[in-house]
C-alpha cells in the first residue's frame, strides 16, 4: 500500500494582497492514488491545488512562500518554466470549459501547442483520449461537431479527455461535478477510479460523500490550514481532530 | 388596474420609439434611392465625369473611396487590435493603463475636422506625403483607431476567463492562448468594430478635405502619392460649387446611393464572415 510521494509541499503560505489564504501547508500526495481535499467554502482548497500547476501566479497581487516538489524537483525554482509544469500537471475545472471549437480540435489543441505536428499521431491520440475519458461511444460519429453542443456532463468528460491527451502525470480536479447532474457525476467518479491506475489525482470537493467514494487519502482544510490528512477511511471513521469530526458529521460547513 | 395602464403606456412609448427609428431608417433609404436611382447606369459607375460634372460617371470617386478605406483599415485594424491585445492581456491593471484607456476613448470624441488639420500638418507637410491617397488614408485610419481599439477591447474582455485558464492549464503559452483561443473567439466582436469603422471612413469628408481629396481628376489614382477623388467629398463639391446646380444635385444623389450601397455591401459581407465564425459558438 505504501506508494511513492509524488507531490510534496513544504511550509506553503499564500497571500491575496494582505489576506493570508493558506498557512503552513505541509502535505504529501502519493503517486497513483486519489487525494481528496475537503473543507468549507473559502478554506483555501482551490487556492491550494492551483499552486500545484502554478495557475495562481496568473492572479495579480498575490505572494507565496514555501516549496512544492514534484518528483523531488522544486517547481518554483526560477529556472522552471510554468508552461512545462502545466503540461505535466493537468487540470479539470469546476465548470466545463471546452473551447468554441470542434470536439476533435478541443483535444488536438493541447498536442498542437506542445509542438506535435504529426496528424496521424494526433488523430490516434484524440481517439485514445476520448476512449480513456469514456466519451468515445457517445461522440465518435460527430467529432467535427461543436464541443459546445454536447451536454454538460459530456463537456466535462471532454475536458478530461483534453487533459489526458497531453499525457500529464498529475491531474487536478477542482470540484469537477459541481455543475453536473447525479448521473453525470457518477460517470465522472467512475472515470476517476479508472484514471488513478495511470495518474496521480487530486480532487477538491464540497461533497463529502464524493470524497469518501472516490479517494484513497483525504485532507481536511479549514480557514487556510491543513487540519488533518489521513487515509480516507480513517478520516471518515476515526478522525483524530475534533474539527474534522464536526465537519464530516455535518455540524458546520 | 392602474398598474396595468402604466404598463400599457410604457410599452406603447417604447414601441413608438422603435417605430420612429425604423421609419427614419427606411425613409433615408427610400429618399436616397428614389432620387439617386435616376442617374445610376453602367456608365455612371464605370466612367469619369464629363462636361463640367454634369454628365459621365463617378468611377474615380468610387475607386478613390475604396482605396482610402482600404488604406485606413489596413493601417488601423492591425494597430488597433495590437493595442487592444496589449491593454487587455498583457498590461498590468493600474493607474497608467486606465489613463491610456480614458485617453483612447476621448480620442474618439475629437471632431473629424481636427483630424483633418492634424493629417495636413503631420502626413502632408511633416512626412512630405503631399496631398495624397496615403495622407488621407492614414488620417482616416487615425480617426477610427479609437473605435477599433474600444471594440476589440470589449470583444477580448468578453472572452471568459475560464477559457484562458483551460488553455494555459494544457501547457499553452500566453501567446498561443491569445492566437489560437482568444482571438478566434473575439473575432466577431472585432469585425463588428471594423464594420462600423468602414462605414465611418467611407463617409467622412473633413479628414480628407486637406489631405487627399481633389474636386476633379481626369484619370484614376496611379500611386499612393496621387490625389484622389472620393464620394463624400465629391457630393460636397457637387452641392457647393459648379455652374449647373440642377444636374449636379441629381449626380450628388446618385453618389449618395452608391456610398450607401457600398457601406451596406461591406457590412453584409462582414456579417456573413461573422456568422461563419460564430457557427461553433452556438453549437448545433
Amino acid at each position: 500500500m505504501d506508494s511513492k510521494v509524488k507531490i510534496k509541499t513544504e511550509e506553503i503560505n499564500f497571500f491575496y494582497g494582505r489576506h493570508r489564504a493558506l498557512t503552513d501547508i505541509n502535505l504529501d500526495i502519493y503517486e497513483k492514488r486519489v487525494t481528496a481535499i475537503i473543507g468549507p467554502s473559502g478554506c483555501g482548497k482551490s487556492t491550494f491545488i492551483r499552486l500545484i500547476n502554478r495557475m495562481n501566479e496568473l492572479v495579480p497581487n498575490t505572494s507565496l512562500s514555501g516549496s512544492i516538489y514534484i518528483d523531488g524537483q522544486d517547481i518554483f525554482l526560477g529556472s522552471i518554466d510554468p508552461v512545462e509544469i502545466r503540461r505535466r500537471v493537468g487540470m479539470v475545472f469546476q465548470k466545463p470549459n471546452p473551447f468554441a471549437k470542434s470536439i476533435f480540435e478541443n483535444i488536438a489543441y493541447g498536442l498542437e501547442v506542445n509542438g506535435v505536428k504529426d496528424r496521424g499521431f494526433i488523430e490516434e491520440k484524440v481517439v485514445e483520449s476520448l476512449k480513456k475519458a469514456a466519451l468515445w461511444e457517445e461522440v465518435k460519429n460527430r467529432l467535427s461537431a461543436s464541443a459546445l453542443g454536447i451536454s454538460g456532463g459530456q463537456q466535462q468528460r471532454l475536458c478530461i479527455a483534453r487533459c489526458l491527451a497531453v499525457e500529464p502525470e498529475v491531474i487536478l480536479f477542482d470540484e469537477p461535478c459541481a455543475s453536473l447532474d447525479p448521473i453525470s457525476t457518477a460517470k465522472i467518479e467512475e472515470l476517476i477510479q479508472e484514471l488513478k491506475k495511470y495518474y496521480t489525482i487530486v480532487i477538491v470537493t464540497h461533497n463529502m460523500q464524493q470524497a469518501a467514494r472516490v479517494s484513497d487519502d483525504t485532507a481536511f482544510f479549514l480557514l487556510g490550514e491543513l487540519v488533518e490528512f489521513d487515509r480516507t477511511q480513517n478520516i471518515f471513521t476515526a478522525p483524530r481532530d475534533s474539527r474534522t469530526e464536526a465537519y464530516i458529521t455535518g455540524r458546520f460547513g | 388596474m392602474r398598474k396595468d395602464r402604466v404598463e400599457k403606456i410604457g410599452f406603447g412609448l417604447l414601441f413608438l420609439s422603435i417605430a420612429v427609428t425604423v421609419l427614419l431608417l427606411f425613409s433615408i433609404i427610400y429618399f436616397i434611392s428614389a432620387r439617386g436611382i435616376k442617374v445610376i447606369s453602367w456608365e455612371f459607375i464605370t466612367q469619369p465625369p464629363r462636361d463640367a460634372m454634369t454628365a459621365g460617371g463617378v468611377a474615380p470617386a468610387i475607386i478613390g473611396t475604396l482605396c482610402l478605406t482600404l488604406i485606413a483599415i489596413a493601417f488601423s485594424l492591425p494597430l488597433g487590435l495590437a493595442c487592444a491585445i496589449y491593454l487587455c492581456e498583457y498590461s498590468p491593471r493600474g493607474y497608467i493603463v486606465n489613463l491610456i484607456r480614458v485617453g483612447i476613448n476621448n480620442l474618439a470624441g475629437v471632431p473629424s475636422v481636427v483630424f483633418g488639420l492634424f493629417g495636413l500638418a503631420v502626413f502632408v507637410k511633416f512626412f512630405k506625403f503631399g496631398v495624397s491617397m496615403l495622407s488621407g488614408g492614414l488620417t482616416l485610419g487615425i480617426l477610427v483607431l479609437p473605435v477599433i481599439i474600444s471594440a476589440s477591447q470589449e470583444a477580448l474582455m468578453a472572452v471568459p476567463n475560464s477559457v484562458r485558464e483551460a488553455s494555459l492549464a494544457l501547457g499553452a503559452t500566453k501567446w498561443q492562448t491569445i492566437k489560437k483561443i482568444i482571438l478566434p473567439t473575439a473575432l466577431p466582436g472585432v469585425l463588428t468594430g471594423t464594420i462600423l469603422s468602414i462605414g465611418r471612413v467611407a463617409g467622412e469628408t473633413a479628414p480628407i478635405l486637406f489631405t487627399a481629396a481633389a474636386f476633379y481628376l481626369r484619370g484614376y489614382p496611379h500611386s499612393l502619392f496621387s490625389e484622389v477623388m472620393a464620394l463624400p467629398y465629391h457630393i460636397y463639391a457637387l452641392m457647393t460649387e459648379g455652374a449647373h446646380p440642377q444636374e449636379q444635385t441629381a449626380i450628388a444623389y446618385g453618389c449618395s446611393l452608391i456610398l450607401l450601397a457600398l457601406v451596406l455591401l461591406v457590412s453584409f459581407v462582414a456579417i456573413l464572415i461573422r456568422q461563419r465564425q460564430r457557427g461553433y459558438g452556438h453549437g448545433q
